[in-house]
């Protein structure tokens, strides 16, 4: 009987191929394994069909809260993804290929994510960008490695303000390579900048900022720029993508690298993942970049064609000298992310960050408006502010989610002397009537 | 064929967004403001869909020919697995990271849970993370929890030793987790050199990095005695999950002295390369290793549900931004509950039973370097047809022209001309036969007519590209 249905094998086919092998089991194929290793369990339990399958991965679905309504963000977006993302991006003959190695029979996904670096380099004004990373915090991590070399330096610093997320995942990988990271403290939600220029020594190699940033501030990092380049120091933003729509980009405030997360572009929530992460550079630094890049070129008869071009970057030739470990990326991520900024166009894009803003703002007088609530004042925002409650968020937020309510991101988790602070985010997806429930549904929990 | 930015129109729009119903905001300050709108596609819907779609048929692809990439498992890629990831497009990761939010999430986070248990029973581990991203992302995590691991023991380590064979990520993981690397050559028997690993071994290596069935195909027939001397050294045994596709239900890591593995859900486990990525690589430990796992984990409590520990001191801290690649993990969740126990057996016995089916096949054609029973995958060399000035890239491009993706060529790096073919368990005896004769025919056109393979291909929409003007030029953005 077969087990599985995918291997497609009769008993007659079997034993055609044994005879031809010269063996006379297909156990017999697995005698380089030593019998005193063999596995003595296996414990995984009898497979089903397709339906039955199915019909268990809605079971699980089923004990998650339904329909929460969404007005948190923390580096995840709840955007509107048009229907062409899914069925372009959906065509299998780009989610079931390979790395395209072979650009001969791979132009379909080589010429994509050309358009793709094209995207994330005219979002953020600069001029090359790779073919993308895991997500937008390893982004982070891979832009100070980048840096690191460039300048032979060993420190890093950090913008307290940079989502806390990207700032772990920064540690962790620079734990074990004698590099030193120093955050800076956030001054009311922004980067503290006197203490920043205190920080600033020949031995950074990098400054990370992020616009807007995890209080949802939107700052200009210009002046900024000029001070770390005269440590000789390279600044790098995380961006929002979203927000580029309206927002300055990083390479008009002098950043030499661009990192961030492209969940927002459309990608859905999905718990977390796949989305991508993009990182897009000055050209000067395009031979420490990380990963994939694609470069345009002619073949014999002239005829324009997209190759992997400069892999003497990459681990499966250089090996432990590699600009970086990473091999697969999230390209069919990527894919869709082009597909929705060309389906949103230009203008869209620019009015899809300006719906994003609107709506915040209104939701941010709502809040404002309720007894007790602040909001924090020191800087403009984009889709997301910060309130300060008369009690500890957490405590709120847990009540509000037993409504089906995601309120927003309670900062004490993230930040000492904050447990009163949450952050909310209000994405173009968001209506009036949901933002009038969310303020009334807060003050109701505040009364309690 | 144009690119998108040459079919933009000024004006033009591809998305109707919802009218606003709330006030317009007062203007940013201008120095917020980004100058000019950013140089985005200006198409409409149908422009669109008939670019990406024009796109999408120039590639080769499973779903559209046999793709017998060695060391990629390009199995088919069942298409309930992709309606299943969708049912999950809703859940905000953040959700279960509030206060008491895990309690919104118990569906999700319990899938995750029970996926790292069946990882664990299939590789013989104790515990595994789904946080890594990727194959190679699982390698960097794994040996920064062997680093921890030797750090809380007061053990001073300097390297990590991998065989010549071994996938170019090995070594480039174990430097971003701070090591120096020790490489030994391959025997003629095919594997690491036994007497050479034993020369080489020291107390200050970490970790032995190794991928079993390795790049050629072989089992070590060595492997726990390999193991055995590394842990008399007290280091770790490192497994790259790569090639675990062969050997489910048939051996486990775990049993012959691996301490870490990573297993990549898009080779093994059936979820798509998607043209180069996402990918998952979860890591298993033993117990050891439990305390150092990254954060958030996700753990059980005494009623059955399931939690977040998220302030564990010892702990490597964070690797990505929250659980891992979520949707392949829903992927290969619902791939492993629909095999079951004996679909996956089944799986890698029909693997390995059509590896050495093709090995056999073309051996009297193609050099085998290293001719014995071999694994999931099959190695052969271009080394006869180079007499004739036919290189394995030449075999590659022919292929092409015949409707086949080539095999991986050129790696292993230790066979000269390697041609390595993994066919998988869903290729049928029909395709393989089909593609064998194809295979045939190519060596004997290297003997009667060797230009006609270096002209190759020329059925495609491009030939063989510049890629040394690629490489010069790096135009790596559209300038238009």
């Amino acid at each position: 009987m077969n087990e599985s249905h995918y291997c497609p094998h009769s008993p007659e086919e079997i034993s055609e191929m044994l005879a031809a092998i010269g063996v006379s089991s297909v156990e017999e194929l697995f005698a380089p394994i030593p019998s005193d290793l063999r596995a003595k369990t296996f414990n995984i339990p009898p497979g089903m069909s397709e339906f039955e399958t199915y019909a268990r991965m809605q079971a699980i679905v089923a004990d998650n809260s339904k329909s929460m309504l969404n007005f948190i963000g923390g580096g995840f977006y709840d955007h509107i993804i048009p229907s062409v993302v899914d069925h372009l991006s959906g065509r299998s003959e780009f989610y079931t290929a390979y790395t395209p190695y072979q650009p001969e029979c791979s132009q379909g996904t080589l010429q994509a994510l050309f358009e793709y670096q094209t995207a994330i380099c005219r979002l953020t004004g600069m001029d090359v960008s790779n073919a993308s990373l895991y997500d937008g915090a390893t982004a982070c991590a891979e832009a100070a490695m980048m840096a690191l070399r460039v300048t032979g330096r060993n420190r890093i610093v950090v913008d307290g303000c940079v989502n806390p997320f990207s700032r772990q995942v920064l540690k962790t990988y620079l734990y074990n390579l004698k590099v030193e990271v120093v955050e800076i403290a956030p001054l009311d939600g922004t980067l503290n900048r006197d203490e920043l220029a205190k920080a600033l020594d020949d031995s950074v190699a990098a400054v990370l900022v992020q616009n807007p940033n995890f209080f949802g501030c939107v700052e200009d990092f210009s002046a900024i720029a000029d001070q770390v380049h005269g440590a000789g120091a390279l600044l790098v933003a995380s961006v929002y993508p979203v927000s580029l729509g309206i927002l300055k980009t990083p390479a008009g405030m002098g950043a030499d690298i661009a990192v961030g997360d492209g969940q927002s572009l459309g990608n859905p929530l999905s718990f977390g993942g796949p989305s991508f992460g993009f990182i897009a550079a000055k050209k000067a630094l395009i031979r420490n970049m990380p990963g994939r890049i694609i470069g345009e070129t002619i073949d014999k008869q002239g005829r324009r064609g997209y190759v992997l071009t400069l892999q003497a970057r990459e681990q499966h030739i250089k090996r432990h000298k590699a600009t970086s470990n990473i091999c697969s990326n999230q390209g069919l991520y990527a894919l869709r992310g082009l597909i929705f900024l060309s389906s949103i166009g230009k203008q869209g894009l620019a009015e899809m960050a300006r719906l994003n803003r609107d709506k915040a703002e209104y939701a941010k007088a709502q809040l404002a408006d309720i007894p007790g609530v602040t909001v924090l004042q020191s800087a403009p925002t984009f889709n997301e502010f910060t309130v300060f409650l008369p009690r500890p968020a957490a405590a709120v937020v847990a009540d509000l989610l037993k409504h089906g309510l995601a309120a927003g991101v309670p900062l004490g988790d993230y930040y000492e002397d904050s447990a009163n602070a949450l952050v909310v985010t209000v994405t173009e997806k968001r209506t009036r009537k949901e933002i009038d429930h969310l303020a009334k549904e807060l003050e109701a929990a505040l009364c309690n | 064929m144009q690119l998108i930015y040459e079919k933009s129109t000024p004006g033009r729009n591809g998305v109707r967004l919802p009218a606003s119903d709330v006030p317009a905001a007062a203007a940013l300050p201008e120095s917020l403001l980004r100058t000019e709108a950013a140089g985005l596609p200006e198409v409409s819907e149908l422009d669109l869909v008939r670019h990406f779609t024009i796109l999408s048929q120039r590639n080769f692809s499973v779903d559209t020919n046999f793709y017998p990439l060695g060391s990629c498992t390009m199995k088919y890629n069942a298409k309930v697995l992709e309606n299943a990831a969708a049912l999950f497009a809703p859940f905000h990761p953040m959700t279960a990271l509030l206060p008491q939010g895990a309690a919104c999430c118990q569906g999700t986070l319990g899938m995750l849970y029970d996926l790292g248990q069946m990882l664990a029973d299939i590789t013989g581990m104790d515990e595994v993370t789904t946080q890594p991203l990727a194959g190679a992302h699982g390698e960097m995590t794994g040996i920064m929890l062997i680093s921890a691991y030797h750090k809380a023991k007061g053990n001073k380590k300097k390297y990590v030793l991998v065989p010549d064979s071994s996938h170019g990520t090995n070594p480039a993981s174990a430097a971003m987790a701070g090591y120096e690397i020790i490489t030994v050559p391959t025997a003629p028997y095919g594997d690491m050199d036994l007497e050479l690993f034993k020369k080489a071994m020291n107390s200050e290596v970490a970790a032995v990095m190794m991928t079993c069935p390795n790049t050629l195909g072989l089992f070590n027939p060595h492997i726990k005695e390999i193991s055995d001397i590394a842990h008399s050294h007290d280091a770790l045994m490192y497994y790259d999950g790569a090639n675990l596709n062969a050997i489910m239900g048939k051996v486990k890591p775990g049993d012959v002295g691996f301490d870490v593995v990573h297993v990549n859900l898009h080779k093994t486990f059936g979820t798509p390369h998607g043209g180069g990525g996402p990918g998952a690589g979860p890591v298993g430990v033993k117990k050891s290793l439990i305390p150092f796992l990254p954060q958030p984990r996700i753990v059980m409590d005494g009623e059955g549900q399931f939690l977040l520990e998220t302030a564990n001191q010892l702990s490597i801290g964070r690797t990505a931004n929250f659980f891992g690649n979520f949707g392949v993990m829903v992927k290969a969740y619902a791939y492993i509950i629909m095999l079951g126990r004996q679909g996956l057996i089944q799986v890698s016995e029909q693997a390995v039973l059509n590896a050495n089916y093709i090995k056999e096949k073309l051996k009297a054609y193609y050099d085998v370097p290293y001719d014995m029973t071999c694994m999931h995958e099959c190695v052969f060399s271009a080394s006869k047809q180079l007499a004739h000035g036919v290189h394995a890239i030449d075999i590659a491009k022919y292929l092409i022209d015949k409707g086949y993706h080539p095999p991986t060529v050129y790696f292993p790096m230790i066979v000269k001309e390697a041609i390595m073919i993994e066919p998988t368990e869903t290729e049928s005896k029909a395709t393989m036969d089909a593609f064998i004769q194809v295979m045939i025919e190519a060596a004997q056109v290297a003997e009667t007519d060797p230009q006609a393979l270096h002209d190759a291909p020329l059925t495609m929409p491009i030939g063989r590209l510049d890629e040394t003007k690629a490489a010069r030029e790096q135009n790596v953005c559209c300038q238009w």
